[in-house]
C-alpha cells in the first residue's frame, strides 16, 4: 500500500509534509511556552530553598542563588519548629496502615460486586456510585462526634480506621478491573472445589495487581497530603504529620521563606518520586475514574 | 402458590448470597457508619445547640435563622465561595480541555509535557499554598514579572480585591488532573470520525465543534460535576492562605484574609465547629451547603439529557 500511495501525487505529499512540520513546530511552541509557565513555580521553589534570605525578595529578582546555600536544608531539618523525622514518621504512621486497609477492604468489596451474586447487589452498587456525589461536608461534625464518644480524638485511629471500611472510588475502580477478567477462571476454580475466598485471594486478586497498585499509590498520596483530617483529629503537636508540620512552621516563622521552601520541597519530593515510579498506574487510575489526588 | 425454588430461592442461591454479603460487609458497615449515619446526624444536630460539654438542646430553626439573617460572616463566606466556584470552574474546565487537546497531538515528547502539567496536583495543598504565598508576595516573583511588563503591582493575598483572584490563579495551576481526564476522553474518540470530517471538507474549528465537543460531553459533564462539588468545599488552600492579612501572626490562622475577602464557607464552618464548638450551628451550615450542592448536581443531571451525547443512545 505504501509504495503505491507514495508515488501517486508527489507534489501533494511534499506540501503535506511541510504543513505537518509547521504544525508540529507550532504545537511544540505552544506546549513549550505553557509548560514553561507551569514549571516556573517549581523552579522558584527550588532556587528559593537554596537562597540566602536577603535574596528571596531582592530587587531585581535573583534568578540563581549566589551562593547556593545548601545549609538551608540542614537548618530546616534541625529547626525546632520543624522536627522533620518525627513529622515524617507520623505521616507514615497515618499513610501505611490506611493504605493497607483501603487496598484490602476495597478489593474484597469490589470482587463481590464484580463476581458474586447476591440479592440487592446492583441496588447496593448504585448506592455506592451515588455516594461518590455526596458532599463530604455533612460527614465532618458527626464523624468527629462519633470518634469523640469513642474517646479516639487525638489518636491516629480516627484517620486510619475508616479506610478499612471501603471507599466508593476505589471500589468502583477495582470492580471495573475485576469485570475484565474472564469468567472461565472462576468457573474452572469452582469445578476444582475452591471456595470463594481462595478464588479471590489466590487467583483473581493477583491478576488485578496494577489496579491495586494504583489504589495503593492514590491512597498513600491522599494520606500524605491530607490536611483537614489531621487538623481535626490530631491535637498533640508530637503527632503532627508533614502536612500539618509544614503549616505550623509557616505560622511561626512566616518570614523565613528560604527555610520554608526547603521544608516544602522536602515534603513534595517523595510524592514526585512515587509518581515517576508509578506513572502508568497514576495515569490509568485517573483517566478511568477521575480520582482527584 | 409458586414454590420458593421456582422463584430462584434455591439453597445454592441463598448460600451464594450469604458469601456475597460477607464480602461486602466492610463496605456496608462503612456506608452505614460513615455515610448514612452522619447525614441523619447532621440533620438532627442542625436543629440543636450542642457544644459537646452539655447535651444537645433542640432549638428548631434558630440556627438557620441566625445563619441567614444575623451573621454577616456567613453572607461574606457564601459570597466568596460563590465567586470562587463561578470563576474557577468554567476557567479550569476550559484551561484543562485546552491543555488536553494540545497533549493529544501526535508530537514527540508528550510524556514530558504531561508530567509537567500534572506535577502541581501532586503537591500537598499546604505546600502549594506556601509556594504561591511566596510567589504572590508584594515583592515576589509575580509582581516583578508584572513590573517588567509595565503592569502595576497588585496586592494579591494582601488585597481585599485581588485575594480571590489569587486563589483562583493558584487553583488554575493545578488543573493537570482534570486535563488528564479530558485527555483520556479525547483518546476515546475514533480517529475515523476526524478522517471522515476531513473528507467532507471540515477544517479544524468545525471538527472541534462537530466531532470533538459532542463526543466529549460525557467527560465534560463528569468533570463539571466533580469540579463544582470540589470547589464548593475548598478548604486547605483557603485555610492556610487566610492567615495572611491578619498581621501574619499565628492568631491569623484559619482567618479570612484581608477584610475576610478569602473567607470560604468551609473555613467558616470549621471555625464554628472546631474553634467555638458550635456543633449545632456548624451542622446547620453543613446541611445548607450539602443541599445547595445536591440541588445543583440534580439540576445538572436532569438537564444533561439536553446536551450530553452518549454514543450508545445514538444506536437505538
Amino acid at each position: 500500500m505504501t509504495a503505491i500511495s507514495a508515488s501517486r501525487k508527489p507534489r501533494q505529499n511534499q506540501a503535506w509534509h511541510l504543513r505537518r512540520r509547521a504544525a508540529v513546530i507550532l504545537i511544540h511552541g505552544v506546549l513549550g511556552a505553557l509548560s514553561l509557565l507551569w514549571v516556573i513555580p517549581f523552579y522558584w521553589l527550588v532556587i528559593t530553598s537554596l537562597k540566602p534570605l536577603e535574596q528571596v525578595f531582592s530587587v531585581p529578582l535573583t534568578w540563581f542563588p549566589d551562593p547556593v546555600q545548601w545549609i538551608n536544608y540542614i537548618q530546616a531539618f534541625t529547626h525546632p519548629g520543624f522536627p522533620f523525622l518525627r513529622l515524617l514518621a507520623n505521616s507514615m504512621i497515618y499513610a501505611v496502615p490506611s493504605t493497607v486497609g483501603a487496598a484490602l477492604s476495597c478489593s474484597i468489596v469490589a470482587y463481590a460486586f464484580a463476581r458474586m451474586e447476591f440479592w440487592g447487589r446492583d441496588v447496593l452498587f448504585s448506592i455506592t456510585l451515588a455516594s461518590m456525589m455526596l458532599p463530604g461536608v455533612v460527614q465532618l461534625v458527626p464523624t468527629y462526634l462519633l470518634f469523640h464518644r469513642l474517646g479516639l480524638i487525638g489518636s491516629f485511629a480516627a484517620l486510619i480506621v475508616p479506610s478499612y471500611f471501603g471507599s466508593a472510588f476505589y471500589i468502583f475502580m477495582l470492580r471495573q478491573f475485576f469485570l475484565t477478567l474472564p469468567w472461565e477462571l472462576t468457573d474452572a476454580a469452582h469445578v476444582d472445589g475452591a471456595n470463594d475466598w481462595r478464588i479471590f485471594w489466590q487467583i483473581m486478586l493477583p491478576l488485578i495487581k496494577p489496579a491495586v497498585l494504583a489504589v495503593v499509590v492514590f491512597n498513600f498520596v491522599g494520606c500524605w497530603n491530607d490536611f483537614m483530617g489531621p487538623l481535626l483529629y490530631l491535637q498533640d503537636s508530637t503527632k503532627y504529620p508533614l502536612s500539618i508540620g509544614l503549616y505550623a512552621f509557616q505560622t511561626q516563622h512566616e518570614t523565613q521563606w528560604h527555610l520554608m521552601m526547603a521544608a516544602t520541597l522536602t515534603v513534595t519530593v517523595p510524592l514526585i518520586t512515587i509518581f515517576f515510579l508509578a506513572q502508568r498506574q497514576f495515569i490509568e487510575g485517573i483517566t478511568l475514574t477521575g480520582i482527584k489526588v | 402458590m409458586k414454590s420458593l425454588r421456582s422463584r430462584g430461592v434455591t439453597k445454592q442461591a441463598v448460600r451464594k448470597s450469604l458469601v456475597g454479603y460477607a464480602f461486602v460487609l466492610p463496605w456496608v458497615i462503612g456506608l452505614l457508619v460513615f455515610q448514612a449515619y452522619p447525614i441523619v446526624a447532621s440533620l438532627y444536630y442542625s436543629f440543636t445547640r450542642y457544644n459537646i460539654l452539655q447535651p444537645a438542646a433542640w432549638i428548631g430553626l434558630q440556627n438557620f435563622v441566625t445563619m441567614f439573617t444575623k451573621e454577616p460572616l456567613v453572607a461574606r463566606a457564601t459570597g466568596n465561595t460563590l465567586y470562587f466556584v463561578s470563576i474557577s470552574v468554567p476557567l479550569g474546565l476550559m484551561l484543562s480541555l485546552g491543555l488536553a487537546m494540545l497533549m493529544n497531538q501526535k508530537v514527540g515528547g508528550i510524556g514530558v509535557y504531561r508530567t509537567i502539567f500534572f506535577l502541581p496536583t501532586l503537591m500537598p495543598p499546604v505546600a502549594g499554598a506556601l509556594l504561591w504565598l511566596l510567589i504572590l508576595e508584594p515583592n515576589g516573583l509575580m509582581n516583578a514579572l508584572l513590573r517588567a511588563l509595565g503592569i502595576p503591582q497588585l496586592g494579591w493575598f494582601r488585597s481585599p480585591v485581588w485575594s480571590k483572584p489569587a486563589l483562583i490563579l493558584m487553583s488554575m495551576w493545578g488543573v493537570g488532573n482534570t486535563a488528564l481526564i479530558f485527555l483520556g476522553g479525547l483518546k476515546e474518540i475514533p480517529v475515523s470520525l476526524y478522517e471522515s470530517a476531513s473528507i467532507d471538507g471540515a477544517h479544524a474549528v468545525q471538527k472541534f465543534r462537530h466531532v470533538t465537543l459532542p463526543l466529549l460531553t460525557p467527560v465534560i459533564f463528569f468533570n463539571l460535576v466533580m469540579a463544582i462539588i470540589g470547589s464548593f468545599q475548598v478548604f486547605a488552600a483557603a485555610f492556610v492562605v487566610g492567615g495572611i492579612g491578619a498581621g501574619g501572626s499565628a492568631a491569623g490562622a484559619g482567618g479570612g484574609g484581608p477584610l475576610n475577602s478569602m473567607l470560604m464557607y468551609m473555613v467558616l464552618l470549621y471555625r464554628h465547629a472546631f474553634r467555638y464548638f458550635h456543633m449545632g450551628y456548624a451542622s446547620a451550615m453543613a446541611v445548607t451547603l450539602a443541599l445547595v450542592i445536591l440541588i445543583l448536581t440534580v439540576i445538572l443531571v436532569k438537564t444533561s439529557g439536553g446536551w450530553v451525547f452518549y454514543e450508545s443512545a445514538e444506536r437505538s
